[in-house]
């Protein structure tokens, strides 16, 4: 996913942009728009595959802050699986959501009904949590069936997965309402990839410059990765908590956000 | 008399120059933060592949992996955009402007600009002190075959297709595939053997395999020229599949 | 260098055909536009007019007669053909990524015209289609009419001898016609040979001085606007509504007025060499309709009386 829209944005976005809002109600009927969905899948799964067991094999083996030593491949897949609830949340509530508000009037025709904002916002962030889950979900079984993870750690850090689709899902739609248009989606994708490179996924952020991991330690998916290592490690600590607590107020600020942004873009 | 090949390349580069922007994170920025993550990242736990150590090693991976992903992902979109949407090409079709030089004036487009990417690239890597050899000042070259011979096929590809949702399946199943793959991260050599020949048949591995012998001084796994070969073949194939498809695509 | 231009037609075509699969789109037309004409291609859509223009244009190739522009073959000369063709397509291709000026001195270049040359020639060219203004601007803020104007511009970039416009009014409001037929018959005083299409009977007659009717892939009259009208119509027409009785039933009561009546769905049509004399003859009939309206006659009613359909529906 994230270097699908790497790819994607090498491009003159205004065209992409023109291009894609005329197929998008295609491509959302037609069965093509399930297989894109499915493929969405095998991008973690691939990274994993490339830098978790390819790359893990030069690695060999790295020792926890706790101690522990494990394959490169058992530290990297927690990450991947963060990533994966990341950019499932976001796929829907930035690019798709954007498009409903701006270019279908979705909401516009919506809000006629007595349905209010904070009810879409949490309609639109359950349907991006659908598929999030499912790619979270399926990535976790391959991660038992691979031995990277225990069956029952994965069960536990399901629920930590929906955390982070909820976090990211909530502040992806607060993004969106303060899009101008589709170039900024460019910027977006941008500050995802960085994130994707350097929130201590594919090495520990103790490795890092002190100023470099105080500035990872402030965004948001340095709070997914080790939060879901932590449960897929099955090393809970009391320290959990407070990225519990971060993404938490992720998810409440981002949807008060996006609720009032849409009451005040479409109810003026 | 302009060449009209060199008209249709001005064309490009004039949109370029409106749109240029966008392009800079992607071409110069993440290629770097991409070498930093990894190469350095991980790279340190990672200590000597092939008697080099993992910077070095990955450095001519990424360099080819950025002319790859910017001649995919420049000849989606925008060309199928010229054909739907801008109509340019029929444009191009009523003028003295042949099927052979909008063609080549996009290619050559493309070209410019992954050299450009590169070249700053190759500087930038110089400054990290992970070019061991003075035959990586041909990088370029390789570059630059490898991107013709992705261009001209996806661009190809681009001008047959209706829907863009094939570029999201051309990403996922061909793109990221070839480039997590193909020899950029770690030896095509761990691969188990059933999965061996598909990094063989993507064109990117030949291209690491040609970059990683210039910048670290070596020879390549299979002789330069057959390398070369390989590159050719695809781009001459994609070049005639591009003819026909443009020509179908303006025919009526 | 001694080319024979003067008595050589622009455009010929023998038996020209275009059929696309079991369809045919163009069933074998005989053409001949001399230097200096305006000539029009007049039916509704899907009578071949478009298809006709592509293989004119030298972007698709015949499917079986003869056709030459400027004595050369289409199929061989293509390149050297459209070098001396401007041609301005029935949907606006202009790039939406580029300013106004842009696009002309883009499009210049791919002609091989010099940088310099280019630029002049834009000048010159916003300043005919008075957009002078807009020089800067990009394409997609611009009205209808504005792209329109700019489209006919760029297909001047060249100083082409033989200009073709597919339908070039067609979406525009009343004004933007006007101005934009009021700058066509500027190229037409100029000498520019102008070749187009319409399904508009007042654009063909304001703008032609000789046309073919088309329908179903074939010419089924031709002449200038006038002699068409001599030809198949009368002088006057008299339109008349009768309210709620249906106006197949009232024809019988005409017969004997003007030459003909024809039934439309909404009214009848009265073709007749002098309108007032007929309208009495109707009142004298004890007829009473519930509007009449006398006119002119015009290519609708030429185009109507050949095809037994009307151009606009």
């Amino acid at each position: 996913m994230v270097s699908t829209m790497l790819a994607v944005r090498r491009l003159a976005p205004r065209r992409v942009g023109a291009v894609i809002n005329r197929n998008m109600g295609a491509l959302r009927s037609g069965p093509s728009y399930w297989l894109v969905l499915l493929s969405g899948f095998f991008e973690p799964l691939l990274y994993l595959l490339s830098i978790g067991v390819g790359v893990g094999a030069l690695v060999g083996e790295l020792r926890l802050d706790s101690g522990r030593v494990v394959s490169y491949a058992v530290f990297v897949a927690p990450a991947m699986l963060a990533v994966s609830a990341m950019s499932g949340a976001l796929a829907e509530t930035t690019f798709n959501f954007f498009f409903k508000m701006k270019y279908q009037k979705t909401f516009e025709a919506i809000l006629a009904t007595p349905v209010r904002p904070m009810e879409i916002a949490l309609g639109e962030l359950s349907w991006a949590l659908v598929r999030g889950s499912l790619y979270t979900g399926v990535f976790l079984v391959v991660m038992v069936a691979l031995g990277l993870a225990s069956a029952g750690w994965a069960l536990l850090a399901f629920p930590a997965t929906i955390l982070v689709g909820l976090a990211f899902g909530a502040v992806g739609m607060a993004v969106s309402t303060l899009m101008r248009g589709w170039q900024d989606f460019d910027l977006l994708s941008t500050g995802q990839f960085a994130l994707f490179l350097f929130s201590g996924t594919f090495s520990p952020v103790g490795d890092y410059p002190a100023v470099l991991e105080a500035l990872v330690q402030a965004t948001p998916l340095y709070h997914a990765v080790e939060l879901v290592r932590g449960v897929v490690l099955g090393e809970l600590a009391a320290g959990l908590l407070v990225h519990v607590a971060y993404l938490a107020v992720m998810t409440v600020a981002g949807l008060l956000f996006a609720a009032r942004r849409l009451e005040r873009l479409l109810c003026p | 008399m302009a060449h009209p090949t060199v008209a249709v390349l001005e064309r490009n580069l004039t949109v370029y120059r409106r749109v240029w922007r966008a392009s800079v994170m992607s071409s110069f920025v993440l290629p770097v933060l991409f070498l930093l993550s990894i190469g350095l990242g991980v790279g340190g736990y990672v200590g000597e592949v092939g008697g080099v150590d993992y910077l070095a090693w990955i450095v001519p991976g990424v360099l080819a992996v950025t002319a790859f992903q910017m001649a995919v992902g420049e000849c989606t979109y925008a060309v199928l955009g010229d054909f739907k949407w801008v109509r340019s090409y029929h444009a191009m079709r009523a003028t003295p402007v042949a099927i052979r030089d909008m063609i080549a004036g996009w290619l050559l487009y493309i070209l410019l600009r992954v050299e450009i990417a590169v070249v700053v690239f190759l500087g930038v890597t110089a400054a990290f002190g992970a070019l061991r050899s003075p035959w990586a000042l041909v990088t370029p070259l390789i570059a630059g075959l490898l991107a013709l011979s992705v261009a001209a096929p996806v661009t190809a590809f681009a001008a047959t297709i209706e829907h863009d949702t094939y570029f999201a399946l051309l990403f996922r199943f061909v793109m990221i595939p070839s480039t997590l793959f193909a020899g950029v991260f770690f030896p095509v050599e761990q691969l188990p053997d059933v999965i061996k020949p598909l990094a063989y048949a993507s064109p990117l591995w030949h291209a690491v395999e040609l970059c990683r012998a210039a910048t670290l001084g070596g020879a390549p796994p299979w002789p330069v020229l057959l390398h070369v070969a390989y590159l050719a073949a695809f781009a001459v194939a994609g070049l005639a599949w591009a003819g026909r498809a443009f020509r179908a695509r303006l025919q009526d | 260098m001694f080319q024979l231009v003067s008595d050589q037609p622009l455009i010929l075509a023998r038996g020209l055909a275009k059929r696309f699969g079991d369809f045919t789109a163009v069933d074998g037309i005989d053409v001949s536009v001399a230097p200096g004409e305006a000539f029009g291609f007049l039916g509704p859509n899907g009578a071949g007019k478009s298809s006709t223009m592509r293989m004119i244009s030298c972007v698709s190739l015949p499917t079986s007669g003869e056709l030459r522009i400027f004595g050369m073959d289409p199929a061989v000369d293509g390149s050297a053909i459209r070098a001396r063709l401007g041609v301005c397509p029935q949907l606006d291709n202009l790039d939406p990524d580029l300013s106004v000026r842009e696009n002309l001195t883009t499009y210049a270049r791919y002609f091989g015209l010099s940088r310099a040359e280019a630029r002049r020639r834009a000048d010159e060219l916003l300043e005919f289609a008075r957009l002078t203004e807009k020089a800067g601007s990009r394409v997609e803020p611009l009205s209808g009419g504005m792209k329109r104007r700019l489209t006919i511009a760029r297909a001047m970039v060249n100083d082409p001898e033989l200009v073709l416009l597919d339908e070039p009014t067609t979406g525009l409001d009343p004004q933007a016609r006007h101005l934009l037929w009021e700058r066509l018959f500027r190229l037409k005083q100029q000498g520019t040979t102008l070749v187009l299409t319409t399904h508009y009977m007042d654009e063909a007659e304001q703008l032609c001085d000789r046309l073919v009717v088309m329908d179903g892939g074939r010419i089924v009259a031709e002449g200038s606007p006038r002699a068409l009208i001599e030809t198949y119509s009368t002088a006057e027409v008299v339109e008349l509504r009768f309210g709620q009785i249906r106006p197949a039933d009232i024809v019988g009561k005409l017969e004997g007025i003007g030459e003909r009546a024809d039934p439309l769905p909404d009214r009848v049509l009265l073709y007749t060499a002098d309108g007032d004399a007929a309208v009495a003859e109707v009142t004298r009939r004890g007829l009473q309709p519930s509007s009449v309206l006398v006119r002119r006659s015009t290519l609708e009613d030429v185009f109507l009386h050949l095809t037994g359909r009307t151009l606009v529906d």
